[in-house]
């Protein structure tokens, strides 16, 4: 991907291993990809693909040991993510990289109350008084939408209901006005009903502070509603990329066929079973040969299983790393 | 709060009740009475003794006596020491326990705590793997054996230290290291089980992702949590200083309360067993109940209302 001028974050080449009893596991395995100023990328992908991981690893936020350091580059604001130093590091967590995680019950901490947690970040990053970080705390609570800040900014997150939790990360994520805000399955905990409203917030707020969000989910849906382009993950490596459009018009890597035709559509009968995709996912540690999704691909021929795929470009935009694609595009 | 507060009083009541039954039970059916001794007594003065303390009546009597005394704040009178009454026994020697208690106490949270966080924080390096291996030593040892190890090196070695005796705060550093090294042993592994569990949680993580510094990250959002496992230890561990000093109170002759307690235990003392068995109860549910006050103040989702 040409690197233009509003790209605000440039991963290239991410790999982080973990040394495991069972062996080396490669969650992450040369993933490159680049957001831009106020777009969402999602990161798809089933458990275990790595997409996780790799934002983590963005923020150096996977524990040393067991994986060792990650390796690759990931520019910033002119910087190398990978190699800054910690401190250095500590001064953009939080600040200009921000990220919200999948259950915010056992994000936040339960010991001290969610007004704490939000003062400490404009304390840290921007030197705010008290005072003046507990204002700005009201005002970013009121903004993500929770009636009586000025009260419940003293109560603890036990106190909150799941989505109200959400919101209160989301707050505590944008307080410094990130220029990336990693969410790691914002709403894979919280109720259906509450996954739009969050989805929604995330997106107001990008929209007003020029976030670019990576968004990674396993849910095509919230994709599909939310991103401007898509990466899909599997065994630790994006195997195809592009636009939302096109990788829900023309989806190249049977992995992302599959994916797609196992969604539930509300225009197929409901008696119709859905599809899904034959076998399981591999075992990290043990990866076959070839492609890593041969042996549960319909179209796999001897070339899959003898090397990694070269990737094939569709359009500019659009790309992925499957031996058959051209046969199927 | 204070609706908590009162409640829980007023539940040590009948806990109370049952110990005070309980321990003169135990003390009576002991076989032997205080005046057994080596030396005959003509059966003249021993009735006149036993009327003296009121041993003459019936026991359900003599109990209902020693629990109106007891409302009263009167502990009785020693048999062993005709002359001085349990009240003064125990006031004379539990400020030595109390404050040889304090010092272990103050030892063994500051070694303990210190190591079980240095422990979890480099889980699995050299200063994990020392910081628990002295914790098992410390564990291991016996005070009796401690003790005098720790009087040869500091008092006859170094001359820095009186060996025994009572005089000042510097005779209570050995004896107070002595009693505290075995707690600071298991506070040092709570801890550590407690920072560790903490550590790999998603709020740290959480606290990372906001770009707080180790330090802020270890001191706001670890100990907090990390540490409940030591607070509820510390209820019985203060009560167990207390009534465990006994041995140290020997080794280093202090005149504290818990020789008192093994003499009178044996000469059949009866007013003085009771009294400090009462003191170690007492301080125990003390404790408990501080420790759950303590408990509700250091964690918000235990509500006390």
């Amino acid at each position: 991907m040409a690197t233009t001028t509003d790209t605000v974050l440039e991963v290239c080449d991410l790999r982080t291993h973990f040394h495991t009893d069972d062996g080396l596991v490669k969650a992450v395995d040369g993933v490159s990809f680049s957001v831009r100023r106020g777009e969402t990328l999602g990161l798809v992908g089933e458990s275990g693909s790595g997409k996780s991981v790799a934002c983590l690893s963005a923020l150096r936020l996977v524990p040393t040991p067991p994986a060792a350091h990650p390796s690759g580059v990931i520019r910033f604001a002119g910087k190398d993510l990978l190699t800054l130093p910690e401190r250095d590091l500590e001064r953009l967590r939080g600040n200009r990289l921000a990220m919200i995680f999948q259950d915010p019950l056992t994000a936040l901490n339960p010991y001290l109350s969610v007004g704490r947690q939000l003062t400490e970040v404009l304390e840290v990053h921007e030197g705010a008084t008290p005072a003046a970080a507990r204002r700005a705390a009201i005002e970013m609570l009121t903004r993500v939408g929770i009636p009586a800040a000025g009260q419940r900014i003293d109560q603890y997150p036990h106190q909150f209901s799941g989505g109200m939790r959400q919101r209160v990360m989301i707050a505590m994520a944008l307080l410094c006005g990130p220029e990336v805000l990693f969410a790691d399955e914002p709403t894979t905990a919280l109720d259906v009903t509450i996954q739009a409203q969050i989805l929604d917030l995330i997106g107001e707020l990008q929209a007003s502070l020029g976030t670019a969000v990576v968004l990674v989910t396993h849910d095509l849906g919230v994709v599909a509603g939310t991103a401007d382009r898509v990466a899909v993950m599997y065994a630790g490596r994006i195997v195809e990329e592009g636009t939302t459009a096109e990788v829900f018009a023309n989806p190249l890597h049977p992995y992302t066929q599959g994916l797609l035709a196992s969604m539930p559509r509300i225009d197929t009968p409901s008696r119709q079973r859905l599809a899904a995709i034959p076998g399981l996912p591999p075992d990290l540690g043990q990866l076959p040969s070839g492609c890593p999704f041969h042996p549960r691909c319909q179209q796999a021929g001897d070339r899959c299983r003898q090397a990694y795929p070269e990737v094939v470009i569709a359009s500019p935009t659009h790309r992925a790393a499957c031996w058959e694609t051209e046969a199927v595009s | 709060m204070t609706g908590y507060l009162v409640r829980r009083v007023l539940e040590l009541v009948p806990t109370a009740l049952v110990i005070i039954a309980a321990s003169f039970a135990l003390v009576r059916l002991a076989p032997g009475s205080p005046f057994s001794s080596e030396k005959e007594i003509s059966p003249e003065i021993r009735r006149q003794l036993e009327a003296k303390y009121g041993f003459d009546r019936p026991l359900p009597e003599q109990f209902v006596r020693y629990v109106r005394n007891l409302l009263q704040g009167d502990l009785g009178l020693s048999t062993k020491y005709p002359q001085r009454s349990v009240n003064e026994i125990i006031a004379t020697g539990f400020p030595v326990t109390l404050s040889l208690a304090a010092v272990a106490l103050v030892w063994s949270l500051l070694v303990g705590m210190t190591a079980g966080i240095i422990g979890a924080v480099r889980q699995n390096t050299v200063w994990d793997h020392s910081a628990m291996m002295a914790a098992l030593v410390g564990i291991s040892v016996p005070s009796f054996v401690l003790g005098p190890l720790l009087v040869l090196l500091f008092s006859l070695r170094l001359q820095m230290l009186p060996p025994a005796g009572w005089g000042d705060w510097r005779h209570l550093i050995l004896p107070g290291l002595t009693l505290g090294t075995i707690y600071a042993a298991s506070i040092a592994r709570l801890t550590r089980g407690g920072m560790l569990e903490v550590i790999r949680s998603d709020y740290i993580r959480t606290a990372r992702a906001k770009g707080l510094a180790e330090r802020l990250v270890i001191t706001r959002h670890m100990l907090r949590g990390g540490l409940l496992p030591v607070v509820s230890y510390l209820g019985p561990a203060i009560a167990s200083m207390l009534t465990g000093s006994v041995v140290v109170e020997k080794i280093f002759n202090l005149p504290g309360i818990g020789p008192y307690f093994v003499d009178a235990a044996f000469n059949r003392d009866y007013f003085l067993v009771m009294g400090i068995v009462l003191l170690y109860a007492f301080f125990l549910l003390l404790m408990n109940l501080v420790v759950d006050l303590l408990y509700g103040l250091l964690d918000p989702r235990i509500d006390h209302a």
